[in-house]
C-alpha cells in the first residue's frame, strides 16, 4: 500500500532565482535549496523557529510590497509572490547581518585558540563569511566564572554563549526535559539549571552538539583536542537497537568522541549520552591482546595464533558443541557463528539470547520477528502506541524521542502495559494499565488497537509467559503493527543470521526441508542439521548433564540470566572456546581464548529493531585485532569445514545474495500466562529493569556519564507504603532464597503486589544479588 | 479660554474620587448596564464609530483590535489591560488607577462583553503597590456591588517590575508564570493570546475611556481631537516645568498650550529638549512647540506620540547625559532575547559614558550612529527601537553639543544645575 501525500508546491525567488518547495517552509531552508546559505545561530531545521539572534535577516517583498525592515528568514514561511533577496544580492540584508555578527561578537571572547569549539565552530566560520574582519569595540566584555557544571558530564561558559537558546528548546520540546532555561535578562542573561538539580537528562549531549558556540562542552572531551586533528569515521552506535547513525571521532588511534549522525529516518539528529559518551571501555577496560590456551597444569597462558586455533579447533572437533554468541555481535559476525554451527559444529544449538530468555520468546522471534518491516515511519503514522515489557527511554531512547516528538506534535495516544509507571510514559502522558508482574497476557488481550496502531513489544515481554502469545493475537484480530525492540544492538541481526536453534539465515525456519536446502545450496554443502536447536538454557543444562562437551562463546556474561549458577557450572565444565574483547567470568573458565576486535577497529553493521542494516567502518585504522567472523574462519579451516567467509564484506555478499523467504512462517505455540502468586505479609513480586545509565559493562570507566545516572531507588505503592509505615527515604530491604539488597524506598505509583528496583544499576545488581527475575516473589521489609 | 476637557479625570480632584460611592455619585456603572443590554457587536461597532485609538503608545484602533477576536469559535476569550507603565516619563495610567479605579473596572466590564470574554486580567507593574492596594480594594468593592462576578471575573495580577512586560506577548508569557520575553508573532494574541485564547490586550487610559464613550455616544467622542486623533487623552508633564502633572485635553494640543497650562518653564529657564511620549520616542526641541500632539502630527515631526508623556528639559541638562540615562535603562531593562537589544545595549552604554566623559573623535559620533543603526529595526521586539531613538535623535539636533563636549575633554554641563534643590536654593 503506498500512500501519496498531496504538497501545496509555492514558488518564490531568492536572489533571482526561482525555487519551488512546499507550503510551509520557511525562507532559510528554501534559500537552502538554492545552495544560497543564510547565516544562522538559533534557527535549527528540528526546533520551533524562536528568531532570537536575528542574523539571518534578509529583505522580503510579497507581490510588490516590500517589508519596511530586514525580517527574520527563519520565522517566516515563503509565500505566493515572495522575492527574497539575501545579503548576497541586498546591500541592507548584508549590513543588517554584519552588524548583528559585530554585535555578537563584542562579548564573546577571544578565546578560540583553546575553546573545544575552534576549527568547528559556526560563530568562528559565520565570523569570516558573513562577519566584518575588524572589531569596532573597545569597551569592556561582560566577564563570568568560567566554568560552571550544569551536570557531572555539560560544562557551561556563559561567556562564550550567544543565547540562541537552542539548547534549552531542545530539553524542552525534544527531549521533554525541560531542565536547563534561561535566567536574568539583559547581556547577563545565561543558561541555567534549577537551584540543586543538575541537567540530568539522557539526552544533554545533544545540547553540546547544537551549541552553535563553544559554551556547552563535554566533560570528557573538554581540551582533549582539536577539531582538525581527529580523523572522523561514519559509524552506528552499539549501544543499543535504535541503530543511531554516528560518527566516531579518533585522534592517534584513540577514539576522543562521538557524535551523533545525521540521519531523518532514524535518529534524525540525536542521540543519548549512552551512545555519545560511553566509548572507553574500548580502552578502559583491560583488553585481550594475544591468544590464551590453559595448559596441562590448569593455567591460562599466551599462546601463539596457530597453537591456539589449533587447540580451539580440537577441542571443537572432539565434543559435541554448542555455540552462545551474545546480543552484541555484529550482523555479519552473528552469520559467522551461524554458519560455523552448522558447518563446523554440524549443529542448530545456537543461542544469541544471553539474557532472561523463553521458547514463547523463541517462537515468537521466528513467527512474528524475523523479517519484520515495522520502522520508525509506523509510528509518526500510528494512531495508538502500545508498549509491553519496554520502556523506550530507558531500552530504547531514539525510540522514545520519535514517540515524544508525535505526541508533542499531534498527542499520538501511548498506553503502557506495565507494573511502574515510568519517567518515560509519565513525560508522554501515557495511559498506564497497571498489572502485577507476571500477568501481562490478560492486560494486553483487553487493548483496543486498530490496523493504524502499533504494539512495541520489549524484550522483557519473555519475561512474562503468555504476554507475546497475546501480543500476537492482539495484533491478529486488530491488525496493528508489531515492533519487536530489544535492547541490544546485535540481536534483530542475530535473529536475520540465524543465531538461534530454530532459524536458519534469512528467516528460514530449521524445520522446512526447502529451507534448509536453499541453505545448504548457497553454502556448498549437502546437509544441514535438521532438528531444532537447544536455548542458552537447555545447552547450558546440556552441558551439566554430559550431553554436549565443549562451547564456543563469544560476546556472553553468564550473569546476565537468572540460571546464572547453572550457567558458570558449565562453564566451568565443558571445554570453551571464548572470543572476547577483555577478561570475564567466561574467559576465566575457558580453554582457549582469541582476542577479538572491539566495535570501533572493525567494520560491519547493525540491523536496528527496524531491521534496517546500519553500516559502519573501522574508526580506529590499523588495528591489529581481527574480527569474531575472521577468526571463526580460521578456527573452521583449522577444522576442515570452511566458512569461505574471510572478510566481513565477503560476508556481507553472501548474505545479501540470500533472496528472502517465501516460504511459510515458523508458527507459534500459544502460552498460557501463569497464575498470579498468592501473597502474604511482607511478600511482593519483582518488577525490574535497566536503566540507560547503569552498571552495564560498555560504560565502563565513564564516570561523567555515570553521574548522571538516575538514584537507585526500591519503588512500592502508597498503600503497601502506608501498611508498612514506609516513608520516601526509608530502607528497604528486598530479599530472596539468594540473597538481598537493601535500597531508599520511593512511593509511586505501582500495581500494590509490586516491588521494582532497578536490575542492573549501583547497589541494586538483581540477577546477581537476588538471582531472580521479574514475575518472582520477594519478601520486603522496613530496615 | 481653557484647552483643559477633563474626561477622565474629571473628578479627581474630589477627596474621596477613587471610591465606588464617589464614582456611582457621577453616575459611574451606568455605562455597563447600557453596555451590557447592547449587542457585543454593537459595542464594537460604537467603539470603532468613536475612534478611540490605543493609548498605549502605537495608536492602533481599539474598536478595531476588538473586532480581531474570532466570534462563535467555542473558546475562552480574554481581556488584558496593560497595567505596566514603566517607560521613563510616563505617569499616566498610575494617577489614574490611584484616583478612578472604577472607571477601568467598569471599561473591562463593557470590553470583556464586547469581545464576548469572561475574564479580564489587570497586570500591573509589581512596584506601585499603592495602586495594587487601591485597584484590588476596587475590584472587591465592584465585586460586593454586584457589577463583577455576574458573568465577568477580574484578575489582578502584580509583574515583578520588567519593562519588557509591557510589551503585549511578554506581558502574556509573564501573566502566565513564564519569564517575560517577547513572543514570536504570528500568531497574534488576537488569534492566540493568554493561555493559546484570542485575547485582546488594552492600555489601561484606552480602557478607561470607553464608558464615556457608551454613555455619550461616539459622534461626542468623535467631535473632540483631530481628524484620525479623536477624542480627549491626558498628557503628562514632567521636568523642567513650573506645575507639572495630568492635563487632560483633546489630542492635538500643542506644547506651547500645554506649557501655558503648566505655568511654563521653570522661572528663569528655557526650553531645550523634549519628549513627545516617553523616553523611547525621538525627541523634539523647542523647534517643534506648535506641533500639534495627535498621532499624525507629531508621526510628521519624525516622532512618535506615545504614552504623551512630556518631559521636559531646559538649558542647563546635558543632552549627552540625558542620553546616557535613558540608555543605560534600556540596557537595564533588555530581556536579552535577541542580540541587536540585548548586545547593542550594553555597547551603547559604554560608547555614551566616554562621550559623557569627553572622551572619544567625531568618528565614534558616526560609529554610534552606525550601531543603532544596525539596532534600530533589527531587533525582535520595538524595545531597541526605543532604545535608539533617544540617541539618533539628540545627534540629529545636538550634534554640536557632543563636538563640544568632546573638544572640551569633559563635561559642558555641572549636573547639580539641572537638579530643582539648586534652583530652590537660588531662589531662597
Amino acid at each position: 500500500m503506498t500512500t501519496t501525500e498531496i504538497v501545496d508546491m509555492i514558488t518564490v525567488v531568492i536572489d533571482g532565482f526561482e525555487v519551488s518547495v512546499p507550503k510551509g517552509t520557511l525562507v532559510i531552508r528554501a534559500a537552502e535549496q538554492l545552495g544560497i546559505q543564510i547565516p544562522r545561530f538559533c534557527d535549527h531545521p528540528l526546533l520551533d523557529p524562536v528568531g532570537a539572534c536575528r542574523q539571518c535577516l534578509v529583505d522580503i517583498e510579497i507581490n510588490g510590497r516590500a517589508f519596511p525592515k530586514p525580517q527574520a528568514s527563519c520565522t517566516i514561511p515563503v509565500e505566493p509572490g515572495m522575492i527574497v533577496k539575501t545579503q548576497l544580492t541586498s546591500q541592507v540584508a548584508d549590513k543588517a547581518q554584519k552588524g548583528v555578527m559585530e554585535l555578537l561578537l563584542i562579548n564573546h571572547p577571544l578565546d578560540c585558540p583553546v575553546c573545544d569549539k575552534g576549527g568547528e565552530c559556526p560563530l568562528q566560520n559565520q565570523a569570516m563569511s558573513n562577519g566584518q574582519g575588524q572589531t569596532r569595540f573597545e569597551g569592556v566584555k561582560r566577564r563570568f566564572e568560567k566554568p560552571i557544571n550544569i551536570s557531572s558530564q555539560v560544562l557551561l561558559d556563559r561567556e562564550r554563549c550567544v543565547l540562541c537558546a537552542r539548547c534549552t528548546r531542545f530539553s524542552d520540546q525534544i527531549a521533554s526535559d525541560p531542565f536547563i532555561t534561561l535566567n536574568e535578562r539583559g547581556a547577563l542573561q545565561q543558561v541555567g539549571i534549577y537551584e540543586k538539580q543538575p541537567f540530568k537528562s539522557y539526552f544533554s549531549g545533544n545540547t553540546v552538539q547544537i551549541c552553535p558556540v563553544g559554551a556547552l562542552t563535554g566533560a570528557s572531551y573538554r581540551f582533549r583536542a582539536r577539531p582538525f586533528d581527529l580523523v572522523s569515521t561514519p559509524s552506528a552506535c552499539e549501544h543499543c537497537a535504535s541503530g543511531c547513525d554516528m560518527r566516531t571521532d579518533v585522534r592517534r588511534g584513540k577514539t576522543l568522541r562521538r557524535l551523533a549522525g545525521d540521519d531523518a529516518s532514524v535518529n534524525e539528529e540525536w542521540n543519548c549520552d549512552k551512545g555519545r559518551w560511553a566509548f572507553k571501555y574500548v580502552t578502559a577496560i583491560d583488553r585481550l591482546t594475544h591468544p590464551l590456551v590453559r595448559n596441562d597444569a590448569g593455567d591460562l597462558v599466551q599462546a601463539s595464533w596457530p597453537e591456539a586455533l589449533s587447540a580451539a579447533a580440537k577441542g571443537l572437533k572432539e565434543n559435541r558443541s554448542a555455540v552462545l554468541v551474545g546480543g552484541r555481535a555484529t550482523y555479519e559476525d552473528a552469520y559467522g557463528y551461524s554458519k560455523f554451527a552448522r558447518i563446523a559444529l554440524g549443529t542448530n544449538d545456537i543461542d544469541f539470547r544471553s539474557r532472561i530468555s523463553s521458547d514463547e520468546e523463541r517462537e515468537f522471534l521466528a513467527a512474528r520477528v524475523v523479517g519484520s518491516t515495522t520502522t520508525y515511519r509506523d509510528i509518526d503514522r500510528a494512531d495508538h502506541v502500545l508498549l509491553v515489557g519496554f520502556e523506550p527511554e530507558e531500552e530504547s531512547p531514539i525510540v522514545f524521542l520519535r514517540i515524544n516528538k508525535q505526541f508533542r506534535k499531534r498527542a499520538l495516544k501511548v498506553t503502557a502495559v506495565a507494573s511502574k509507571l515510568s519517567i518515560g510514559v509519565d513525560k508522554l502522558k501515557g495511559q498506564f494499565v497497571k498489572v502485577a508482574p507476571g500477568q501481562e497476557a490478560a492486560a494486553i488481550a483487553a487493548q483496543t488497537l486498530s490496523a493504524q496502531s502499533i504494539i512495541l513489544v520489549g524484550e522483557r515481554a519473555s519475561e512474562s509467559a503468555g504476554a507475546l502469545t497475546a501480543v500476537a493475537a492482539l495484533a491478529d484480530s486488530t491488525g496493528a503493527k508489531i515492533a519487536w525492540i530489544p535492547r541490544r544492538a546485535g540481536e534483530r541481526g542475530a535473529i536475520e543470521a540465524g543465531a538461534i536453534g530454530n532459524l536458519l539465515p534469512g528467516g528460514r525456519p530449521v524445520a522446512d526441508a526447502a529451507a534448509r536446502v536453499d541453505i545448504a545450496a548457497l553454502w556448498g554443502i549437502s546437509v544441514l542439521p535438521s532438528q531444532i536447536g537447544r536455548s542458552s538454557d537447555e545447552i547450558f543444562a546440556a552441558v551439566n548433564s554430559g550431553a554436549i562437551g565443549a562451547l564456543l562463546v563469544g560476546g556472553v556474561d553468564p550473569l546476565d540470566g537468572i540460571n546464572s549458577q547453572a550457567a558458570l557450572s558449565a562453564l566451568d565444565t565443558a571445554f570453551v572456546v571464548c572470543l572476547e574483547i577483555a577478561p570475564s567470568e567466561v574467559t576465566m573458565r575457558a580453554d582457549v581464548v582469541l582476542p577479538v576486535a572491539a566495535i570501533t577497529e572493525k567494520s560491519g553493521s547493525f540491523l536496528n529493531w527496524e531491521g534496517r542494516a546500519r553500516s559502519f567502518d573501522a574508526a580506529v585504522a590499523d588495528s591489529l585485532n581481527r574480527s569474531d567472523l575472521r577468526i571463526l574462519s580460521m578456527i573452521a579451516e583449522e577444522m576442515s569445514a570452511p566458512l569461505k567467509l574471510s572478510t566481513v564484506s565477503a560476508a556481507a555478499k553472501e548474505i545479501a545474495s540470500l533472496g528472502p523467504w517465501e516460504g511459510a512462517r515458523a508458527s507459534m505455540k500459544a502460552v498460557n500466562a501463569e497464575k498470579a502468586p498468592t501473597l502474604s505479609g511482607d511478600q511482593f513480586i519483582l518488577n525490574s529493569w535497566r536503566r540507560l545509565l547503569d552498571l552495564g559493562t560498555l560504560q565502563k570507566g565513564e564516570e561523567n556519564l555515570a553521574g548522571t545516572a538516575r538514584q537507585t531507588i526500591a519503588v512500592i505503592s502508597p498503600k503497601r507504603a502506608q501498611a508498612m509505615g514506609v516513608a520516601d527515604g526509608d530502607l528497604l530491604k528486598i530479599s530472596s532464597a539468594l540473597g538481598s539488597v537493601t535500597l531508599s524506598a520511593l512511593v509511586e505509583d505501582i500495581h500494590d503486589d509490586a516491588v521494582w528496583a532497578p536490575r542492573n544499576s549501583q547497589g541494586s545488581q538483581l540477577l546477581i544479588n537476588l538471582g531472580v527475575g521479574h514475575g518472582a516473589v520477594v519478601s520486603v521489609v522496613k530496615i | 479660554m481653557t484647552k483643559l476637557v477633563p474626561v477622565l479625570s474629571e473628578h479627581w480632584d474630589e477627596k474621596d474620587s477613587f471610591t465606588i460611592e464617589a464614582y456611582t455619585r457621577h453616575g459611574g456603572y451606568k455605562a455597563s448596564q447600557k453596555a451590557l443590554a447592547m449587542d457585543p457587536d454593537a459595542v464594537i461597532q460604537l467603539v470603532k464609530d468613536s475612534g478611540l485609538r490605543g493609548r498605549g503608545g502605537a495608536g492602533f484602533p481599539t474598536g478595531m483590535k476588538w473586532g480581531f477576536i474570532p466570534q462563535g469559535d467555542n473558546k475562552e476569550h480574554y481581556l488584558v489591560v496593560n497595567a505596566d507603565e514603566s517607560e521613563p516619563g510616563t505617569c499616566k495610567d498610575t494617577p489614574l488607577m490611584m484616583a478612578n479605579p472604577h472607571v477601568l473596572i467598569e471599561g473591562c466590564i463593557i470590553a470583556a462583553h464586547a469581545i464576548r470574554a469572561k475574564h479580564a486580567f489587570i497586570y500591573i507593574r509589581g512596584e506601585v503597590t499603592h495602586v495594587v492596594r487601591r485597584v484590588n480594594q476596587a475590584i472587591e468593592d465592584a465585586y460586593k456591588a454586584g457589577h463583577l462576578g455576574k458573568g465577568i471575573e477580574i484578575v489582578l495580577h502584580v509583574g515583578a517590575g520588567a519593562y519588557i512586560c509591557g510589551e503585549e506577548t511578554a506581558l502574556l508569557d509573564s501573566l502566565e508564570g513564564f519569564r517575560g520575553q517577547p513572543r514570536l508573532r504570528p500568531p497574534f494574541p488576537a488569534i492566540a493570546g493568554l493561555y493559546a485564547m484570542p485575547t485582546v490586550v488594552n492600555n489601561v487610559e484606552s480602557i478607561a475611556s470607553v464608558p464615556a464613550i457608551i454613555l455619550n455616544g461616539a459622534e461626542w467622542y468623535q467631535s473632540m481631537g483631530t481628524e484620525k486623533s479623536k477624542g480627549t487623552t491626558l498628557y503628562s508633564l514632567s521636568g523642567h516645568v513650573k506645575n507639572p502633572g495630568q492635563f487632560e485635553a483633546p489630542l492635538g494640543i500643542t506644547l506651547r498650550e500645554l506649557l501655558e497650562l503648566a505655568g511654563g518653564i521653570r522661572e528663569g529657564h528655557r526650553l531645550k529638549f523634549w519628549t513627545p511620549g516617553g523616553s523611547s520616542t525621538p525627541i523634539f526641541t523647542d523647534e517643534h512647540l506648535d506641533i500639534p500632539l495627535d498621532y499624525e502630527g507629531v508621526a510628521a515631526a519624525g516622532s512618535m506620540l506615545g504614552t504623551k508623556a512630556l518631559q521636559i528639559f531646559d538649558e542647563t541638562t546635558s543632552i549627552i547625559r540625558a542620553v546616557l540615562r535613558w540608555t543605560e535603562f534600556y540596557k537595564h531593562e533588555s530581556c536579552g532575547k535577541c542580540t541587536p537589544c540585548r548586545e547593542g545595549t550594553w555597547w551603547l552604554v559604554q560608547i555614551l559614558r566616554d562621550l559623557d566623559a569627553g572622551i572619544g573623535t567625531e568618528e565614534d559620533l558616526n560609529k554610534l550612529l552606525d550601531i543603532c543603526d544596525n539596532i534600530a529595526g533589527r531587533s525582535f521586539c520595538a524595545l531597541a527601537d526605543g532604545a535608539v531613538a533617544p540617541i539618533i535623535s539628540s545627534l540629529k539636533y545636538f550634534r554640536q553639543e557632543y563636538l563640544d563636549q568632546l573638544a572640551n575633554k569633559g563635561p559642558l554641563f555641572d549636573p547639580m544645575d539641572s537638579t530643582l534643590f539648586v534652583s530652590a536654593k537660588a531662589g531662597a
